[in-house]
């Protein structure tokens, strides 16, 4: 058994499996994402949201994405029939192929890249072309509209959580995400991690998080009181869903990745409980629950705004924290908790 | 035929035929989708050579911005395909003269092309040493600290034809009215208004 586990086609077989595994945890807890996301607004809005399918509505989730299956794929008749297709796919996969550099625990990921971050980064910049495709091929000017406001936005705070992510990377001179979290590791638990020493970022890269997967208040792509619905009006059954569930998965690792890079992923806040993956999935749940309760109690903002906090409060912070950060490491002050280098050095 | 020769095949192939499609395609949309292809399987090929550090700045500085901004100013052109179609035997005698005039050029560079003598070996000395470094760490260290001024020299070019590019387009318009957010944070309710009490059946 070992033996064939050890050849070409068993370590195939396993890498498979553990793919398998990463999406099926990335589906289920789709599933009840979406069902929490709807049950939190339900409650700050005093309603009681889902809670006809199943018991207390859990099932919901599985029946909405039933019946999008089971409907009808309308496509336009102007539209470009293969970009139209290609669009809501490219969205959907390209959120779920970033998980598999995230680390659940030291050994838990599927693939520890040595340029992990850049490797999210990378794919996080291509989930554009999701929205822009999907805008383009509709043939139709509120989607077309709705896309190039997307992707305008998307792009200006692509650029600012880059910036924030280098502020961590100088600190632990990795780039690695299992060493980003190995750095937050000390005798102080919860506060030896990253958020104590990178404050101001924290809310930085959440707010940017928001405005990246185009949540609300940042939702500007679908504002239906003006685009109808965005980049996806003409869209409609399983195409839908696949835009849907995109952007869940993409919160969802913005989640994970608030709790890796700034609240230590595994670890346990309390020193002497040990480490283990619950402690990263609770950390995102929390985070998720955050992003619900923003989108439940903050009001839209204008376009131009947006754009102004992007380009000119964001990036000038941001750069300028970079600076400080280098000085911090470079002369280890702070008792050189800027500086916790791993290689090199 | 290992897996590496295989991958190695299918991403030179497709960078090959979407190079290709990205020249012969009439949509101009298309075309950048392939160029996107392109410079994707160009990725792919780098990390194939190990090189996972330039690999993921190819896909997000010319696929994730570079590319986008192509691909937002060609949505936008308003093109008619019907014109875009008739004006080609138009313009193929002059596009095949310059192909031709290009290959030509490039067939005498190769031709006489020279090799320095210690090329093998300088490309050699550059390479460090993998088992102790990584090739972030590497690039870093030979930008960073080896090349330093050259790095700096850049930069300040950079800068420049920033700055050239934000003069030459900034129009600074006095008629519009403009929103100061630090004025808004700074309205007081008392200055801003009035609490009248309105006798009924009179009013102010």
């Amino acid at each position: 058994m070992a033996e064939f586990f050890s050849s070409n086609l068993g370590i195939f077989l396993i890498i498979v499996g553990q793919c398998l595994l990463l999406t099926a945890f990335v589906m289920i807890s789709l599933l009840v994402l979406v069902y929490a996301d709807r049950k939190i607004w339900a409650a700050v809005q005093m309603r009681r949201g889902p809670n006809v399918v199943g018991p207390w509505g859990i099932l919901q989730t599985v029946a909405d994405a039933a019946k999008y299956v089971f409907k009808e794929i309308v496509i336009p008749a102007g539209a470009d029939k293969t970009v139209f297709l290609l669009a809501p796919l490219v969205g959907f996969i390209l959120s779920i192929i970033s998980w598999a550099v995230i680390p659940f625990s030291e050994n838990l990921v599927l693939a520890n890249l040595n340029v992990a971050v850049l490797y999210i980064f990378a794919v996080s910049s291509l989930e554009v072309y999701g929205v822009i495709m999907g805008g383009w091929a509709s043939n139709s000017k509120y989607p077309f509209l709705g896309a190039l406001r997307s992707a305008a936005q998307m792009i200006s705070y692509e650029v600012s959580i880059g910036f924030i992510i280098v502020g961590v990377i100088l600190s632990t001179g990795s780039l690695s995400l299992v060493d980003i979290v190995m750095a937050q590791k000390g005798d102080y638990g919860f506060f030896s991690w990253y958020w104590l020493p990178h404050f101001p970022m924290v809310f930085l890269f959440f707010i940017s998080a928001l405005a990246e997967t185009n949540r609300p208040p940042f939702d500007l792509p679908e504002a239906e009181s003006e685009l109808v619905a965005g980049y996806q009006v003409e869209y409609s059954s399983t195409p839908f869903l696949l835009y849907m569930a995109g952007e869940y998965i993409a919160i969802w690792l913005m989640c994970a990745l608030t709790s890796i890079l700034f609240f230590g992923g595994w670890l346990s806040p309390i020193p002497g409980l040990p480490d283990s993956p619950l402690w990263l999935v609770g950390k995102m749940c929390f985070f998720f629950f955050l992003f619900a309760m923003v989108k439940a109690i903050v009001p839209r903002f204008r376009y131009d705004q947006l754009m102004r906090l992007g380009w000119k409060v964001f990036l000038p912070m941001s750069l300028g924290w970079i600076v400080l950060v280098a000085f911090f490491a470079q002369y280890g002050t702070f008792g050189g908790t800027y500086a916790r280098w791993v290689v090199g050095g | 035929m290992g897996i590496t020769a295989i991958a190695f095949y299918l991403f030179a192939f497709t960078a090959i035929t979407s190079g290709f499609l990205v020249v012969l395609a009439r949509n101009p949309v298309h075309s950048v989708l392939w160029l996107i292809l392109t410079f994707f399987s160009a990725a792919g090929l780098f990390v194939l050579m190990g090189a996972e550090y330039v690999a993921m700045l190819l896909a997000i500085v010319y696929v994730g911005a570079v590319a986008v901004l192509f691909l937002f100013v060609v949505m936008m052109l308003d093109v008619d395909f019907v014109e875009l179609k008739s004006g080609i035997s138009k313009y193929m005698p002059l596009g095949l003269l310059i192909g031709a005039v290009l290959l030509m050029e490039l067939g005498l560079v190769f031709g006489h092309w020279n090799f320095a003598e210690d090329a093998q070996n300088l490309r050699a000395a550059v390479a460090p040493n993998m088992a102790e470094t990584h090739n972030t760490l590497a690039l870093g260290k030979l930008i960073y600290t080896d090349y330093i001024y050259m790095f700096q020299a850049s930069g300040m070019i950079l800068l420049v034809a920033m700055i050239g590019a934000i003069v030459l387009t900034l129009r600074h318009r006095k008629d519009v009215k403009r929103q100061v957010i630090a004025d808004q944070i700074l309205r007081d309710p008392k200055d801003a208004m009035e609490l009248k009490d309105v006798k009924s059946g009179q009013g102010l």
